[in-house]
């Protein structure tokens, strides 16, 4: 009997079951996440405490708006106004009512609470999935208090990440040239700041011409050139110490120094004889190696994240084009294609992309290219702009742009500009005096 | 006493068949400590690190000779960043430095020719144009809105053809329309993670369980467990957002008939032709 039912049941399952419909969804919005940044909550003494040692009003907030700043100049998040926002600050960070944030159309929020603990600043936060309604991630931090603005570049890495899938850049700083005074009589200094432009400092008064900066990719040293009785020489300067040291004084020109990935060589140019060669020089034992022999312009190099490829810019071919070799000059390709100039070929830290700067018409444009030179995009056009330099994610391009200052076309400024991949998100951003040659920082704490 | 054990069984039983509280997933609060200075190890050692442990086998060459150390000096005009930085401000600044004899010359010849930061001067121009059309996050929607807009038009062509095809279609699965709705719907409330790689097999399945409402009353990851594994923290932003997009679009524009067909229903999303984009 039992056999007979199991029979049966057999039979008439594959009646009973639908094969379950599946739908493709291969398409998206790339709009920017609506995220809403609560203000950080904080506790009367501890705030009394800050305006003492910061002379800062309110330190919850103001964290809380470094992180809406940061997300919002990304262009991948929509940081919501907070006059919208329903619920207190120190409860929401308890337990968020999500019909409240979703009202507001959030789909990410971020709470948390600042406090003053033995002369350290603690911040907590928390990272809320609205739609779901569950928490994604919790961190706190402590620090010595004048470090609040990283603690707010920190926390949108933290969401950047967790959101994106990708690690962010904001607690980073950039290194740039400063230049003040009329374009005969240029004063050029060092300087530093934070990704936002906030922290500006000078690193050099100013006594001597100084160009082209680069990070060390793997720390906060910092190559570049500098002139002593009109001689070009390799510096190296460490930011944290301030310790420099001059790497090579090279009797002739000297081009563009660059970190190789492990931060071990540099890999500049040198001319001689009215062409330019490509040369390394490994930081221990000071040897130079010669890379590229050829009776034209090779300049510009910049190596691959693996260490294994160079990419540099060459007349070779009669106008200046981008090629790639390997890191012992071998195996030589041309990647350019298009028309105009190309130069100033960087590597993207993600490996897939390179950035250059084109001339074309009497009009300079900031694209990128894979690395065998397909898909080639334009991000961004002007008069004069160059020397783009990669966000340590590879989503952000920096670079800087001349313009004339009024109408007639007279005076003229030098300003940073970032662009990211999409070519929408372009930005100005703001330093004290004019600045060109800009490099930026890996991110300060992993 | 069969009775007393009979009575205790039936009053514990269901206790033990109970659900367990549905407590939401508590996570850790990490604690991290963030120096007064950056904690990038100085790049030569951490190399080495990496080296000794990568190379066991192999000899340490590195290890072998130290590296040569050129003469360092301090001079007065590098400031430190850091006004805290008491290290900096008790050393005497000193006089900036000469050509160290330790530094290995190279001889090359003064060039005339180009600067490689610098293309050719003479071309330079320079205007006050400035770009007016800054990054606007509308301007990205209406871009992206297009392909929408345009599969939406062939959508509504589509409906005037299939709703006959309709009678004659199995009921096996959706139509034509019937699937562009919901696909149209879905585009629109799925934001992709813009920082996802394009060359993995990222492909997120989702099966819904749906009320005849277009409601969703269940959500199932199907390869839930790829989720927290270590490394795949890629696949589980896609999963997130994958299910934000489907509680986002609620309740899902279904047909209006056939409910049994389509009470189930699996969504794959799919990512990389837009990440290839």
């Amino acid at each position: 009997m039992i056999k007979k039912i199991l029979f049966l049941y057999l039979i008439l399952l594959p009646i009973n079951a639908f094969a379950l419909i599946e739908v493709d969804i291969t398409r998206g919005n790339l709009n920017p996440l609506p995220v809403a940044v609560s203000p950080l909550s904080i506790d009367e003494n501890s705030r009394l405490s800050f305006k003492k040692i910061l002379d800062r009003e309110d330190i919850g907030s103001e964290i809380s708006l470094i992180v809406e700043n940061n997300l919002r100049t990304s262009g991948l998040f929509n940081p919501l106004s907070k006059d919208a926002f329903l619920q207190a600050p120190d409860i929401a960070n308890l337990k968020p009512r999500f019909e409240d944030w979703n009202l507001i159309k959030a789909q990410a929020l971020i709470t948390g609470k600042v406090s003053y603990i033995n002369d350290k600043l603690r911040v907590e936060f928390r990272l809320w999935d609205v739609l779901a309604a569950k928490e994604m991630m919790a961190l706190a931090f402590t620090t010595v208090p004048t470090n609040w603005r990283r603690v707010g570049h920190i926390i949108s890495d933290k969401v950047y990440q967790r959101l994106t899938g990708e690690k962010g850049y904001f607690d980073t700083r950039i290194i740039y040239v400063a230049e003040e005074g009329p374009k005969t009589q240029r004063i050029k200094k060092l300087a530093i700041m934070d990704q936002d432009g906030f922290n500006n400092k000078f690193l050099t008064l100013g006594n001597e011409l100084v160009l082209t900066p680069r990070f060390n990719p793997t720390s906060q040293i910092i190559t570049y050139l500098s002139y002593f009785k009109n001689m070009p020489r390799v510096y190296l300067l460490d930011i944290e110490t301030g310790t420099q040291e001059v790497v090579g004084d090279f009797p002739g020109m000297t081009f563009a120094p660059r970190f190789s990935p492990n931060g071990k060589k540099i890999i500049m140019s040198f001319a001689k004889d009215g062409k330019s060669d490509i040369y390394t020089m490994d930081l221990e034992n000071r040897i130079v190696e010669r890379i590229t022999n050829h009776p034209s312009i090779d300049t510009s190099p910049s190596y691959s994240p693996d260490g294994k490829f160079i990419t540099f810019n060459s007349d070779r071919s009669g106008y200046q084009q981008i090629y790639v070799m390997r890191n012992d000059g071998s195996d030589v390709k041309r990647i350019s294609f298009g028309n105009g100039l190309y130069g100033t070929p960087v590597w993207s830290p993600r490996g897939d992309l390179i950035a250059f700067t084109k001339l074309h018409k009497g009009k300079f444009y900031i694209g990128v290219m894979r690395s065998d030179g397909s898909g080639e995009r334009l991000l961004t056009e002007n008069y004069y702009q160059e020397a783009p330099s990669w966000s340590p994610n590879g989503r952000v391009l920096i670079f800087y742009r001349e313009t004339k200052t009024n109408a007639k076309g007279e005076g003229f400024s030098a300003k940073l500009w970032s662009i990211d991949l999409t070519g929408y998100n372009e930005r100005l951003i703001k330093t004290p005096t004019d600045a060109s040659d800009p490099s930026w920082s890996s991110l300060l704490s992993n | 006493m069969h009775g007393l054990l009979i009575f205790i069984t039936a009053m514990s039983l269901p206790f033990l068949a109970k659900k367990p509280l549905d407590i939401p997933p508590v996570v850790s609060v990490e604690l991290i400590q963030i120096a007064e200075k950056t904690n990038i190890p100085f790049a030569p050692k951490a190399k080495k690190i990496i080296e000794k442990v990568k190379d066991k086998e192999k000899k340490l060459v590195s290890e072998q000779a130290p590296p040569k150390k050129v003469e360092k000096t301090k001079t007065k005009t590098v400031l430190s960043p850091d006004t805290n930085n008491k290290k900096i401000e008790n050393e005497t600044p000193e006089a900036i430095p000469l050509p160290e004899k330790t530094v290995k010359k190279i001889e090359t010849k003064e060039e005339k020719k180009q600067n490689p930061e610098k293309v050719d001067e003479k071309v330079k121009q320079v205007s006050e144009f400035e770009k007016k059309d800054l990054f606007d996050p509308n301007n990205i929607a209406a871009l992206i809105d297009k392909s929408k807009e345009e599969s939406a038009e062939v959508l509504k062509k589509n409906k005037d053809i299939t709703q006959d095809q309709n009678k004659n279609i199995e009921n096996t699965g959706l139509t034509l329309s019937e699937e562009d709705a919901l696909k149209a719907q879905i585009f629109g409330c799925w934001s992709i993670p813009l920082g996802l790689p394009y060359n993995e097999n990222l492909l997120v399945r989702i099966k819904l369980k749906l009320k005849p409402d277009g409601s969703v009353t269940k959500t199932e990851i199907l390869d839930h467990a790829r989720m927290n594994k270590p490394g795949q923290g890629f696949y589980k932003v896609l999963a997130e957002s994958a299910l934000r997009a489907v509680k986002l679009c609620q309740p899902l524009r279904v047909p209006t008939s056939g409910y049994e067909r389509w009470k189930e229903l699996q969504l794959n999303f799919d990512a990389r032709e837009m990440l290839e984009g």
